[in-house]
């Protein structure tokens, strides 16, 4: 399929049909009645890898790369657990890990579990400065 | 023997002393310490060396010497492809370039992602005000400009957080922030805010101001669609020392948009300076540091502009232009601006005008980020620039220059209703998730309060366990939303789902997104396109006529109908017989009262209230006591006081005569003078006293006789009567300048002064 433009812009006008949730329900069928008889609920209100992807095709294409790389992070952390998010955040945070080796660690585990690969080599470039700014205390 | 020193000091610097005004307090400027707006001996000289592809110095630091901000700003600010060209260019054309409106938006967009934070900070430095409120409305990345809402209160009262949340989206807030007093009550809080906004229209985006993890959780649960807290800043010991680095916040950044929630940063001028580690910089170098900082995370946007630092930044020389200078940053490097103007940073109301000015001319995604919809003792962030009680003052200003400030006068049966039905709806929200009981009287407490301290409902530790019930419970909007259409809230439910929907295709990510009319606009699909007059965004007749739909404005109706009301009570005070035409007086001690065409016709009472037969009683009273006689003249040809007057002297045998309006308006005259060189001018109508009437009998009769007369005085306090009146007498001048009748000459008038006219 052709990448997302401007034009598709906003997806949920253009592409209602096509848009859909985690458990593949299209945005049309999100009803109150379908809420109301239990076949909808919170699992179906989360975005998507898939929709953050078009959202940073259509960044890109209004010229905003940053914005996009930010999705495509975004994306990668889609399936990440809120308490991994939440324990990478905080490790991120200074003072946090004593060597730059946790942080690594962590990047590491979050490419093999999670195919977080941006995300992994984000993490790498934060522990290297962390490292040079001098934000582990062991090392 | 002691002796009273003579007073030594000019009186009026006491007066001076007791204004708001010198409540504010002003810093010398002191660069050493921090204290210097727009540049600093300690700034670096703009720079960038780049070798073989890589930076090798960046604003005269090398890359083995960048702290963690700097870093940041080489990996993911700077472009290279862009930064040579854009580095060599004379930044005094480049400050051209964004206030030429043939130079279009992108190009400038372009330029700033190869410009390091000084060279940004240098370029912007080089306009001034109006340059800088011009290329921001040139610069700011959606057309269509925006508002946001303080929602809280002191109670962190779920009812009056409904209640308030449905007033703010009636007046057109597109945003809610809402923030606890105590912060365990920030999903009660949340809950309360999220139904409230969906009474009357969905589409306004909401967020729950609290502890990082807290606010992810609180947005995964469904009941927030944004967040704003991602805190930066410009030196590397104030970032540590929030517990940060720009890689914790980006990934915090990253994290919401893979939870679907819209995310802005926050940065703003004095930041470093209250936080002590400013490192003797300017407040514009550091947020230029802030901003390069944000685009680079690939956050959409920021909320600057002083922010908590404005009270701090307003207290220097240029203060207020460096807030704007942040702001015009932003936007040049394409963010998404809440542009400040939140933080109350001045106690003088001519301050508070003056600093949204700029902003509401120029328009901005959110003019305030964080506009204090509720009264500002229950502004849970701190008294805002403009609070509940200065609203009004706000769409005033939007009607008088014709400016979108976002917001839309709300009729007050609209804002009472509004209010019952949220009060309603979360009343049954509450009940039908067994999370509380509210009582009816809680309840009629609460829809007619102005602010929490006239309210009789939930305490602040009863909100609490609500809160903790609803985290215990794992409650997700989607029970917010079953519950509300079980209990009959249909509209409401089907809004709410509306607005957790837009997470799922993500469209409100997009730069400087927001919800209008049940359709998401943001920078890819309402841009800012300006090239001059008739370009850009204009209201158009429907929005215009929003805007200027103010309460209670008055016309020739409201007139006629007022003046009808005193029509029956003076007709059973005074009778008018005209006793046809007037001739020359012949006595010397005779006093004419010349009265306009519509005075007991069609006009009934003064502008100060009073009934037009107590004045000619009280005019006829003063010329008797002084010892001359009155004969009382309809005046046809002219509804001037001067000619009035000067009419009424002519016909007097005296040669003096009262020229007297329905308004009130009345002048003493000379047959011998000049038509605006009267003896005594009675202009400030509205405070004319009936005392001050029959003194000016008095002093007609006196100056019948040739005596030395004390002019009268009627003393103002300096009230601003034009405004009060004036388009009251305009349009009651209107009537009586109707009835003139150039040719006609006046006629005599017989008075019967009947009674009171306060019976039956």
């Amino acid at each position: 399929m052709k990448k997302p433009g401007i034009a598709d812009y906003p997806m949920a006008e253009t592409q209602g049909k096509a848009v859909c949730g985690p458990r593949g329900v299209a945005l049309d069928q999100i009803t109150l009645d379908a809420v109301m008889d239990g076949s909808i609920g919170i699992d179906d209100l989360r975005i998507t890898r898939a929709a953050l992807h078009a959202q940073a095709d259509i960044a890109r294409d209004a010229g905003r790369a940053a914005l996009a790389q930010n999705f495509e992070r975004g994306a990668e952390l889609i399936d990440v657990p809120q308490d991994v998010i939440m324990q990478t955040y905080e490790m991120l945070r200074p003072g946090r890990v004593q060597s730059k080796q946790a942080l690594l660690d962590q990047a590491d585990m979050l490419r093999r579990d999670y195919g977080a690969e941006q995300i992994a080599d984000f993490l790498a470039r934060a522990a290297e400065i962390y490292h040079r700014r001098g934000l582990f205390p062991k090392d | 023997m002691t002796q009273t020193p003579p007073p030594n000091r000019w009186r009026r610097y006491s007066e001076w002393d007791d204004r708001p005004l010198r409540l504010d307090k002003f810093a010398r400027e002191d660069a050493a310490n921090g204290f210097a707006a727009f540049s600093s001996p300690n700034d670096p000289k703009p720079g960038l060396e780049i070798s073989q592809g890589r930076i090798v110095s960046m604003d005269g630091v090398l890359a083995h010497d960048f702290d963690m901000i700097d870093a940041f700003i080489a990996d993911h600010h700077l472009d290279l492809d862009i930064a040579r060209e854009a580095m060599d260019m004379d930044p005094d054309v480049i400050a051209r370039m964004l206030v030429d409106m043939h130079v279009p938006r992108a190009d400038l967009v372009r330029l700033a992602r190869g410009m390091t934070p000084a060279r940004l900070a240098d370029v912007v430095s080089r306009l001034n005000t109006l340059e800088i409120t011009f290329a921001y409305a040139r610069m700011r990345p959606r057309k269509t400009p925006g508002n946001q809402a303080h929602v809280t209160n002191a109670k962190d009262d779920p009812l009056q957080l409904a209640a308030d949340a449905a007033v703010a989206v009636g007046l057109g807030f597109d945003e809610l922030e809402t923030t606890m007093r105590v912060s365990r009550n920030s999903w009660s809080n949340a809950l309360a805010c999220v139904v409230g906004s969906c009474v009357g229209r969905w589409g306004t985006l909401f967020q729950c101001s609290s502890e990082e993890a807290e606010e992810l959780r609180i947005g995964m649960a469904g009941f927030t669609s944004y967040a704003e807290t991602v805190s930066v800043y410009g030196t590397e010991k104030s970032f540590t020392d929030g517990d940060d680095t720009p890689w914790s916040k980006a990934f915090l950044v990253a994290a919401y948009a893979s939870r679907g929630i819209k995310a802005r940063c926050t940065s703003g001028g004095g930041a470093e300076l209250l936080m002590g580690f400013h490192e003797a910089k300017s407040l514009l170098y550091l947020e230029a540091r802030c901003l390069c900082l944000q685009r680079g995370m690939g956050v959409q946007g920021t909320q600057n502009g002083g922010i908590d630092g404005a009270p701090l930044t307003a207290t220097l020389a240029g203060g207020m232009r460096e807030m704007m200078a942040e702001n015009l940053l932003a936007v040049w490097l394409d963010l998404e601006c809440a542009s400040g103007n939140d933080a109350r940073a001045t106690e003088s109301e001519i301050r508070v005008g003056a600093k949204i000015m700029p902003f509401l001319m120029a328009g901005s995604d959110f003019i305030c980020s964080g506009f204090g919809s509720i009264l500002s003792y229950d502004n849970s962030f701190n008294a805002s620039l403009f609070n509940g009680e200065e609203l009004e003052d706000y769409l005033v200003l939007q009607r008088d220059f014709e400016v979108d400030g976002g917001l839309t006068p709300l009729p007050e049966t609209d804002a009472l209703s509004l209010r019952a039905r949220a009060v309603d709806a979360i009343s049954a929200v509450l009940e039908e998730l067994d999370l509380a009981q509210p009582t009816a009287a809680m309840k009629a407490s609460v829809v007619v309060a102005s602010g929490s301290r006239e309210t009789d409902s939930f305490t602040t530790g009863a909100t609490t366990r609500i809160s903790e019930a609803i985290e215990k419970r794992g409650l997700t909007v989607i029970d917010v939303i079953r519950a509300l259409a079980k209990r009959g809230f249909q509209p409401e439910a089907q809004n709410l789902l509306h607005l957790v929907k837009l997470r799922v295709s993500g469209d409100y990510l997009q730069t400087s997104a927001i919800v209008r009319d049940g359709h998401v606009i943001s920078a890819i699909n309402d841009p800012n396109v300006y090239a001059g007059p008739g370009t850009g965004y204009r209201l158009d007749e429907d929005r215009r006529d929003q805007i200027n739909g103010i309460r209670d404005m008055i016309g020739q109706p409201e007139v006629l109908s007022a003046q009808a009301i005193h029509k029956k009570a003076e007709s059973r005070r005074i009778t008018y017989l005209e006793a046809g035409p007037a001739a020359k007086g012949q006595s010397a001690t005779e006093v004419v009262i010349g009265i306009s065409p519509a005075f007991g016709q069609q006009l009934f009472q003064t502008t100060a209230g009073h009934n037009l037969s107590d004045v000619l009683r009280r005019l006829i009273d003063g010329v008797e006591r002084g010892g001359a006689k009155a004969r009382v003249v309809r005046m046809h040809h002219t509804a001037d006081t001067s000619f009035l007057g000067l009419s009424a002297a002519q016909m007097a045998g005296s040669g003096i005569g009262i020229g007297i309006q329905a308004k009130g308006t009345a002048v003493i005259h000379a047959a011998t003078r000049l038509p605006h060189n009267n003896l005594e001018l009675f202009s400030n109508a509205p405070i004319t006293t009936l005392d001050h009437y029959e003194a000016m009998g008095c002093n007609a009769a006196a100056y019948t006789r040739g005596e030395e007369v004390e002019p009268i005085l009627v003393p103002t306090q300096g009230e601003a009567l034009g405004a009060r009146y004036h388009a009251q007498v305009a349009l009651i001048h209107a009537i009586e300048t109707g009835l003139v009748e150039p040719g006609r000459t006046p006629d005599d008038v017989t008075l019967q002064f009947l009674g009171t006219g306060d019976q039956q």
